[in-house]
This record gives C-alpha cells, sequence and structure tokens, in this order.
C-alpha cells in the first residue's frame, strides 16, 4: 500500500495517478482501433473527453446539490480540484448522458462505437485495481491463508490483487478476435458479463461489503442483475448470427454456377 | 475464435446465472464475523486507535475520552506548505462548529519538526484549538501518516468516516465533511 509517492517536496497521490495513466492508455489504444473499425479516431477521442468533462461537471454539480451550504459559505470551492468534492453516481448520469447526446449529434453507430470502446474500458479496471492496491481501498475479509496479507489491523485476502489478474485476463478475453461475422456489441456486452460475473464472484473476499437482509452482499446482487441483462442481451445479438450466416449461405447458393 | 451458439450458450447462461445466485447465498456475511468497527485502524470504517498525546500547555488529552463528538484528528508540521494553508480554514469551521459538538485535535508531529516553529504558527494564526505534541512519532506512525497533512474525520461512535491525505483541503470539503459528523451526534 503506497498512496502517496513522496519524491522530495513533490508528494503524488498513485491511486489517482493510476488511473489517470490508465485513460490515457485506453484512450491511445482507442485512437489505434478506430480506424479498423470504421470509425474516426479523433470522434472517438472527443467522445471520451466529452464523457470526461461532462462526468467532472455531473459529480461536482451532484456534490454542491447534496451540501449546498458548504458552497454557500464558501462558492470559490466549486472550481476545487479536490477530488474529494465530487459525488459519482451523478457524474456516472451526466457521463453517460454527455456521451449520448455527442454520439448522437456525431451520428455515431451506437454498438459498433461500443465495441471500439471496450478495451478502453477494461484498461480502465485495470487502473482502478491497481488504485485500489496503491490505497489499501476494497480490502478482503479476515483470512488464514498462507496468501493472506496484513492490512487495516488482521491478516486479510488480498482482494486488490485479485481484482488486478481478473482485470487483467477480461482485457485479454476480450481481445480475442471472434469470427468477423460476430454481431456489434458482442464484445461490449461480454465485457460487461465478465466484469459482473468478476464482482458476483470476487465480492465474496471483500471485507468491506455493504449488507442488506441475512447478510447477503448488495453489490453481487447488483452484479448478478448485470450479468444476467449481459447474456440477455448477448442472447439476443447471437441468434442474428445464424440467421445473417444462413442468408448469407442462401446468397452463395444462388451466386453457384448451375450446372 | 467461435462465439458460443444459442444452444449451448442458453445453457451455458443459465447455467452461470443459477451458479450466481447459490453463491450469492453461500458467500453472505455471516453474523458472527468481527466487524471493521472494533479493529482500530486508521483507515474508512475502522475504529480510531487510542492515543494520549500532551498539548502545548502541557495537558493531556485521549482520543477515547472525546466519543459523542465530531472529531478531525489533523497530523500537520510547521514547514509543510498544505498544512500551514489550511489550518486557517480549520480554525474558522473550528469556531463556527464547536458550539455543535465539533473539536479539532491538532497532532504536530514534532519528531519532524520543531517545537519553537510549530509554537510560533500556532501564536501567528491564533489557533485556538487543542495542539498535541507528537514528540516520538507514536501518532503519526500509529496512523501510518506518509505524507503531511492528514486529516482524519472521527464520528461521535469513534468510527474513522473519512480519511484525507494531503491538503490543502478545500474549504467546503471541510465544512460538508464536518456537517456529516455532527448529524450522527445524538
Amino acid at each position: 500500500m503506497l498512496p502517496i509517492l513522496q519524491i522530495g517536496p513533490l508528494a503524488l497521490p498513485l491511486p489517482a495517478l493510476s488511473i489517470i495513466l490508465a485513460f490515457w492508455v485506453g484512450l491511445s489504444i482507442t485512437e489505434k482501433l478506430s480506424p479498423s473499425r470504421g470509425l474516426s479516431a479523433e470522434t472517438m477521442y472527443n467522445l471520451a473527453f466529452t464523457g470526461l468533462l461532462t462526468g467532472l461537471l455531473g459529480a461536482r454539480l451532484g456534490y454542491v446539490f447534496l451540501y449546498p451550504k458548504a458552497f454557500i459559505q464558501s462558492p470559490l470551492s466549486f472550481f476545487s480540484l479536490n477530488p474529494g468534492l465530487l459525488d459519482t453516481s451523478t457524474g456516472v448520469v451526466f457521463m453517460l448522458l454527455g456521451v449520448l447526446i455527442f454520439g448522437q449529434l456525431a451520428k455515431l453507430p451506437l454498438l459498433k462505437t461500443l465495441d471500439t470502446l471496450t478495451p478502453f474500458l477494461a484498461i480502465l479496471s485495470i487502473g482502478l485495481a491497481i488504485s485500489h492496491i496503491a490505497s489499501g481501498e476494497a480490502f478482503g475479509s479476515i483470512t488464514s491463508l498462507p496468501w493472506g496479507i496484513d492490512l487495516w489491523g488482521a491478516r486479510r485476502h488480498p482482494t486488490q490483487i485479485y481484482e488486478l489478474f481478473s482485470s487483467i485476463l477480461i482485457l485479454v478475453v476480450i481481445s480475442i478476435k471472434f469470427e468477423e461475422k460476430s454481431n456489434h456489441g458482442t464484445q461490449f456486452f461480454l465485457f460487461w458479463a465478465l466484469m459482473a460475473a468478476d464482482r458476483l464472484f470476487f465480492e465474496a473476499f471483500r471485507g468491506d461489503s455493504l449488507t442488506i437482509a441475512g447478510g447477503l452482499r448488495s453489490v453481487q446482487i447488483i452484479a448478478w442483475i448485470v450479468l444476467f441483462l449481459a447474456l440477455f442481451i448477448l442472447d439476443k445479438i447471437q441468434p442474428k448470427l445464424k440467421k445473417n450466416k444462413r442468408e448469407q449461405d442462401g446468397q452463395n447458393s444462388d451466386q453457384r454456377p448451375k450446372s | 475464435m467461435k462465439f458460443p451458439q444459442p444452444f449451448g450458450a442458453r445453457l451455458l447462461y443459465g447455467l452461470i446465472l443459477v451458479l450466481g445466485i447459490i453463491w450469492i447465498k453461500v458467500s453472505a456475511v455471516p453474523a458472527n464475523t468481527l466487524k471493521n468497527e472494533s479493529i482500530p485502524s486508521p483507515q474508512t470504517g475502522f475504529s480510531a486507535p487510542d492515543f494520549t498525546l500532551k498539548t502545548l500547555e502541557g495537558k493531556s488529552i485521549t482520543l477515547s475520552d472525546l466519543r459523542g463528538k465530531a472529531v478531525l484528528v489533523n497530523i500537520w508540521a510547521s514547514w509543510c506548505p498544505p498544512c500551514r494553508a489550511e489550518m486557517p480554514d480549520i480554525q474558522k469551521a473550528y469556531q463556527t462548529y464547536q458550539s455543535k459538538g465539533f473539536i479539532v485535535l491538532a497532532v504536530d508531529s514534532t519528531f519532524q519538526d520543531k517545537l519553537p516553529d510549530a509554537a510560533a504558527f500556532v501564536e501567528e494564526l491564533q489557533l485556538s484549538f487543542p495542539i498535541l505534541v507528537d514528540d516520538r512519532g507514536l501518532v503519526t506512525k500509529l496512523y501510518r501518516v506518509q505524507s503531511l497533512p492528514s486529516s482524519f474525520f472521527i464520528g461521535p461512535d469513534g468510527i474513522i468516516k473519512e480519511v484525507v491525505i494531503g491538503g490543502p483541503m478545500a474549504d467546503a470539503l471541510l465544512i460538508s465533511r464536518i456537517e456529516n459528523l455532527i448529524k450522527d451526534i445524538p
């Protein structure tokens, strides 16, 4: 755990740095992938930045809405660079809205765009895992297993390491090139299915889970719902593959010279 | 690579979802699990590690004696620019919220500071909250401070609600965190 890297007078917050670095790497990869998928690299870059900016603005507005008194007493704090003054859920809603509006204006094909953004999301999740290793957040439950780590007053599951390895594995899986006939959206929804399955499984080893009745972990329930939706959409996408194939086979047999 | 075809895929998806439900049930948190709140550790959601230190005036203060109050433990040093920058806002917040049960324990990391410099800084800013002298670095080590300033917002139940590493804290951040803490005071 190393939340701050002190280099002389400079204190570098490693958790934030790892996310910024992941954003940059993910964006660079998206820019490289875009032309091969028939999308403009510049448009994809602008899309990602629109998402970032609307997300940050929304997160700050959400925080102001939650604590208006604090900003009435100190209006200039609205422009503070402090990440503690952000409300994540409002930020996510604004980011999605910003990306959707930009996508509509730029007339981007939805599923193809989502597929192109998938490696970016996978790399961001690796960045998040590294940030958890640095900050010691998302820590594990108490264990006596030999690979347990000493953290926060007890020997715990190294859930941050599990998270890192599983995120890398997900990136590898979604990078596998499925048949060209795979429908658009397959890569994106496969990513969400894998992410949800990952959270569903590894949340069981977390020591900071929010629980509901009977000790059930709320994140697992949300992950199960996301998994269900992602698999449902994958299932809906795939029959088209069969239909398309049949149509294509039909076309091929029509073109075959008649003997 | 070929993506799973519909019939096999549906079977696989169904199996995954059923296993998911079983896993949620199996991995539910048992009622007798040791709660984070009962473990002293300098992290959000854990019990604030207890300590006793002397103030600049020589009076002893123990953190656990302040149960029932909202406490900000701010670990600082006089040579640290962000520590100096955020102190006027902390003083202002203390004056505003003191009557509502908010207290500041400003722990001077004296083992890496000079006590006369710290005292001069306190005098200069007319700080009215207790300034604790950590001359052996016990609290700095106990709270695993890696960067100055480090702030720990502790609720009336003695649980750490928020850790802010580095500074200076924005005024609104300070106010919103204090507002959050004092609403839990019975």
